[in-house]
């Protein structure tokens, strides 16, 4: 608890901070950019040790993602794409663990993937934390019945489009070498078609857009998407047209997420940063525009 | 003759018929003990006909060839079955195909299964210009930890005979086979009308304004041009037009004898961007002055690309940097760290999420569609001038058909939205 | 013929391409499928083709002891390195009973993912945090109408991602609360700019592919004439 007041009390400090660098903008005296990477160094690190419950709220968009996935039978499948690597993990890798333990509570089979060279690893991460879950870890699932990781493919869209046709064209073997034919989960599933839900954890390209345009247009895919903030509002177009069932954006959406399935984890621990980070973004905003609308009056 | 050799002959033939008829009974206790031993299922089902755990078939089956498509897929649609409901008797679908030349139905294989309450399977592996027939079974059954322990099934609905064919035209997509031929058409005539000498008016493009200057700029100063295409291959239309603006930079550069670097994130583009450079010098008449070292492979991976990018912007403190293709979340690290070192700097990209971190960060921004519209701006080629051209107009279209959509949706008149779907 | 067999090779592919779209009929939804197949082999081979120049050029800094050689020769170590832990570990793994990945945890590709890769580039993704930051305070100017919408909008929604600002204004209002603002910017204002956005660069990309299929455009041969 020490630790939360003495966090509470530096932020307060570096609440006053922005006044006096809002004094000395006006001033003219602009501060030199290391302050500024120092005033955010504290800014992100500060509410790390602040023990407070963020008032998350769960968006429609979230929502959304959340009645797919929990209207889905025991045994359906469900293809996941990792189309991202470490520098998007903190915002993707976070919805990609709540999905996977959820998924694996409940019995559903869990078919991995990725379009990035690094995805198939970030599922592997995803799928460690949630095995290591108690619920998950009674009920002895097996590799190859329970959930199966492709690896993966480059080839980017042509990929997506080729597995319309066939799985096995593009993924012959799995990560481990084992022949498709050969895995049991695998059985009987050709293409889209026995595939209930496609979940893509997107952070660029090829990633959500490129799984619309190829494999919901084309073949009717059922897709949910959890994407970067950055890349969230250019599928905002797709999820008001309907093509995608829901979209999580961002360590927020993360963060919604994990509070709808009750899976906490790390965007829940880590959204106060975020929220504080922001603030100062707003304020370095307000007080740089301020100050410029002040010193051009004056001159 | 004694008794016994008369007899003899009776004796053995007695003997032998009741041989037989032991051996015969042996024979046959034996089949009845193995058969009930490897069948416990099959009368076991015997038995539970009599509690009629088998379930009513399914209704109204029917098979058609599915349209606009390769060939080689057929869809077979029935009724579920009166005992498909919640808690009921069905518990799948089991699908059987039998394929035949002489329109008759011989032996069928199980080609599928599928959940209750389904109405539709697809065979994606039907075979062409032959008879396919098929039947629909309902199926009730109980497993335990993984074991089945009975199974139970319809009498199955028979259909056919059906054929899988291919379709020349994907009638789904007239749509956008119209929206294609008549863009491209409008494209075309434009491009047609420019050779003929017709002057094309396009506004000005600030960023391309200002590229003699930056280039200018770096020859005053000594210091080197960076020219980053992006960070996409070359099958993306944003790096192919970053490159045709390295061409012209590149001429520019020869001509004012500035030195032109251009680090590049994959080996197709540098292959590429080593041509394009050779070409604008020999054009400049500056053959001797390219060397390939200009162009350099750092790494495919984004953020080690950009370490790379920054330490030279931050050593080297070029004059003048482009950033002209696809980029992502490295956009602001490269940009920031330009402006940092004062360099004038010229972006342009087609990706909507960058455009404010460059606008915010660069001198200049060329946005989305003004990073296609370089090429033929810089060149005042007639030929790019008139595919310029055909793009406004249709721009025009869009506009016109999203107002006219609009008004329509508005009032509610005839659904528009429906002529722009494409499947 | 060096510039002409590009071009040929160039037109045939576009065509195919387009027409596939249309005509699913033998050879042509064949042609896409085998062509969609040879793309992936070439970008296969790219990434090997940037490795081969990756080592050209960090072995001639390191030959010719250009400034920053050492950085060359790390470059060269660990790439090698990685390569071949990557290549020893994918073929023992599969001979292995049961079969496992050179992904698998506790293997050393995955120790140099987990603890070196992984640190490495999120670092350089965190820089965006401070560069964000800096732009915010020396560039974001509403020096214009344009700047001052755009000022606006990004101030409620960034606003929307501090639940804590809701919590502050939501006694007073239930609507215009951050988070339902910036929900509206998103699926109305951010929504039709976007769409707007990707129909004019679908249009450019359209005429770009038109130029390139009809041999106007060259810059992806070198371009000239």
């Amino acid at each position: 608890m020490m630790g939360h007041y003495i966090a509470l009390s530096l932020l307060a400090v570096l609440g006053l901070g922005m006044i006096f660098i809002f004094y000395l903008t006006v001033k003219g005296r602009t501060i030199e950019r290391r302050f500024v990477f120092l005033y955010i160094v504290f800014t992100v690190s500060l509410p790390l040790f602040v023990k407070m419950k963020p008032p998350i709220q769960v968006s429609p968009e979230v929502q959304q993602v959340v009645e797919t996935i929990t209207s889905l039978s025991p045994g359906a499948k469900v293809l996941i794409s990792c189309d991202f690597d470490p520098p998007s993990a903190p915002e993707l890798q976070p919805m990609l663990v709540a999905f996977t333990k959820y998924a694996l509570k409940h019995d559903l089979k869990l078919i991995f993937m990725g379009l990035w060279p690094l995805g198939p690893s970030q599922a592997n991460r995803g799928l460690r934390l949630a095995l290591a879950d108690t619920i998950i870890a009674a009920k002895n699932l097996t590799y190859g019945v329970d959930y199966v990781n492709l690896g993966f493919q480059s080839g980017n869209e042509f990929v997506i489009q080729a597995m319309g046709g066939s799985f096995k064209s593009m993924f012959p073997q799995d990560d481990r070498r084992i022949p498709y034919d050969s895995i049991p989960l695998l059985n009987g599933v050709v293409n889209y078609r026995q595939i209930d839900l496609v979940m893509n954890f997107s952070a660029g390209k090829p990633g959500t857009i490129e799984w619309i345009q190829n494999a919901v247009d084309r073949y009717q895919v059922k897709l949910s998407a959890g994407n970067t903030a950055v890349q969230a509002p250019q599928v905002y177009p797709y999820l008001r047209a309907g093509q995608v069932r829901g979209l999580m954006g961002g360590m927020s959406g993360a963060a919604e997420f994990e509070l709808a399935l009750n899976e906490k984890g790390k965007a829940s621990s880590f959204i106060l940063s975020q929220m504080f980070s922001h603030l100062a973004v707003m304020l370095f905003v307000i007080v740089g525009n301020v100050a410029w609308l002040m010193t051009r009056k004056k001159k | 003759m004694p008794l016994y050799r008369r007899h003899l002959p009776c004796r053995f033939f007695t003997g032998l018929v009741v041989f037989f008829h032991f051996f015969l009974f042996l024979l046959l206790a034996g089949q009845a003990i193995s058969q009930t031993a490897e069948t416990p299922v099959s009368s076991a089902i015997d038995s539970l006909k009599l509690t009629d755990h088998t379930p009513l078939p399914p209704g109204s089956i029917s098979a058609e060839d599915v349209p606009d498509d390769a060939g080689g897929a057929i869809d077979i649609i029935w009724e579920v079955s009166p005992d498909d409901v919640p808690n009921g008797k069905v518990r799948s679908y089991h699908i059987f195909r039998s394929v035949s030349l002489n329109g008759m139905p011989s032996e069928f294989t199980k080609i599928g299964e599928i959940n209750a309450g389904s109405t539709t399977f697809r065979d994606g592996r039907a075979a062409e210009d032959v008879d396919n027939f098929y039947k629909v079974a309902a199926v009730n059954f109980e497993n335990s930890n993984g074991t089945l322990l009975w199974e139970a099934m319809s009498s199955p609905a028979l259909v056919g005979p059906v054929h899988a064919t291919s379709q020349w035209f994907n009638t789904r997509r007239v749509n956008a086979f119209v929206g294609v031929v008549l863009l491209s058409a409008i494209i075309i005539f434009l491009i047609n009308q420019a050779k003929s000498g017709k002057n094309l008016y396009i506004r000005k493009i600030a960023g391309l304004e200002a590229v003699d200057e930056a280039v200018g700029r770096a020859t005053e100063m000594g210091k080197k041009i960076l020219f980053i295409p992006g960070i996409q291959d070359m099958n993306d239309v944003q790096t192919i037009a970053g490159i045709a603006i390295l061409g012209h930079v590149a001429e520019l550069a020869a001509e004012y004898e500035a030195k032109l670097e251009v680090p590049v994130s994959k080996s197709l583009v540098m292959v590429t961007a080593r041509e394009t450079m050779k070409e604008a010098y020999a054009r400049a008449g500056r053959s001797d002055a390219f060397h390939e070292s200009q162009v350099v492979f750092i790494t495919e991976d984004q953020f080690g690309y950009a370490a790379a990018v920054e330490g030279q912007i931050v050593r080297e403190k070029p004059a003048t940097i482009f950033y002209q293709g696809a980029f992502f979340a490295e956009s602001l690290l490269l940009a920031e760290v330009g402006n940092a070192e004062g360099a004038i700097q010229i972006a342009g990209t087609g990706e909507p999420s960058q455009l404010p971190f460059f606008v915010a960060a660069c001198d200049y921004t060329l946005i989305g569609e003004e990073l296609f519209a370089a090429s033929a701006y810089m060149s005042h080629e007639p030929r790019q001038l008139g595919s310029l051209k055909g793009q406004d107009v249709g721009k025009a279209v869009f506009l016109v058909a999203i107002v006219v959509g609009i008004v329509c949706a508005t009032f509610g008149w005839i659904d528009l939205s429906h002529f722009f779907r494409v499947n | 013929m060096r510039r002409e067999i590009p071009l040929i090779i160039t037109t045939i592919a576009g065509l195919v391409f387009a027409i596939s779209y249309f005509i699913p009929h033998m050879p042509f939804g064949e042609a896409e499928t085998i062509f969609g197949d040879w793309v992936t082999i070439v970008q296969a081979f790219a990434i090997w083709l940037g490795v081969l120049n990756l080592l050209r050029v960090t072995g001639e800094k390191i030959h010719r002891k250009r400034p920053g050689w050492t950085y060359a020769a790390i470059v060269i170590v660990t790439m090698v390195g990685t390569i071949a832990i990557g290549i020893y570990e994918g073929f023992a793994g599969m001979n292995a009973t049961p079969p496992s990945s050179y992904r698998d945890a506790g293997t050393t590709f995955d120790w140099i993912f987990q603890y070196l890769y992984d640190p490495l580039s999120s670092t350089m993704f965190a820089m965006l945090a401070f560069y964000i930051s800096s732009a915010a305070y020396r560039a974001f100017r509403a020096r214009n109408l344009e700047a001052t919408m755009l000022l606006i909008a990004a101030f409620f929604m960034m606003g929307g991602r501090v639940p804590l600002l809701d919590q502050l204004i939501s006694p007073f209002t239930d609507t215009l609360v951050f988070s339902k603002l910036s929900s509206w910017i998103m699926n109305f204002p951010v929504a039709g700019g976007q769409r707007a956005i990707a129909i004019g660069i679908a249009l450019g990309i359209m005429s770009s592919s038109l130029r390139v299929i009809l041999g106007i455009e060259r810059s992806h041969i070198g371009g000239g004439e």
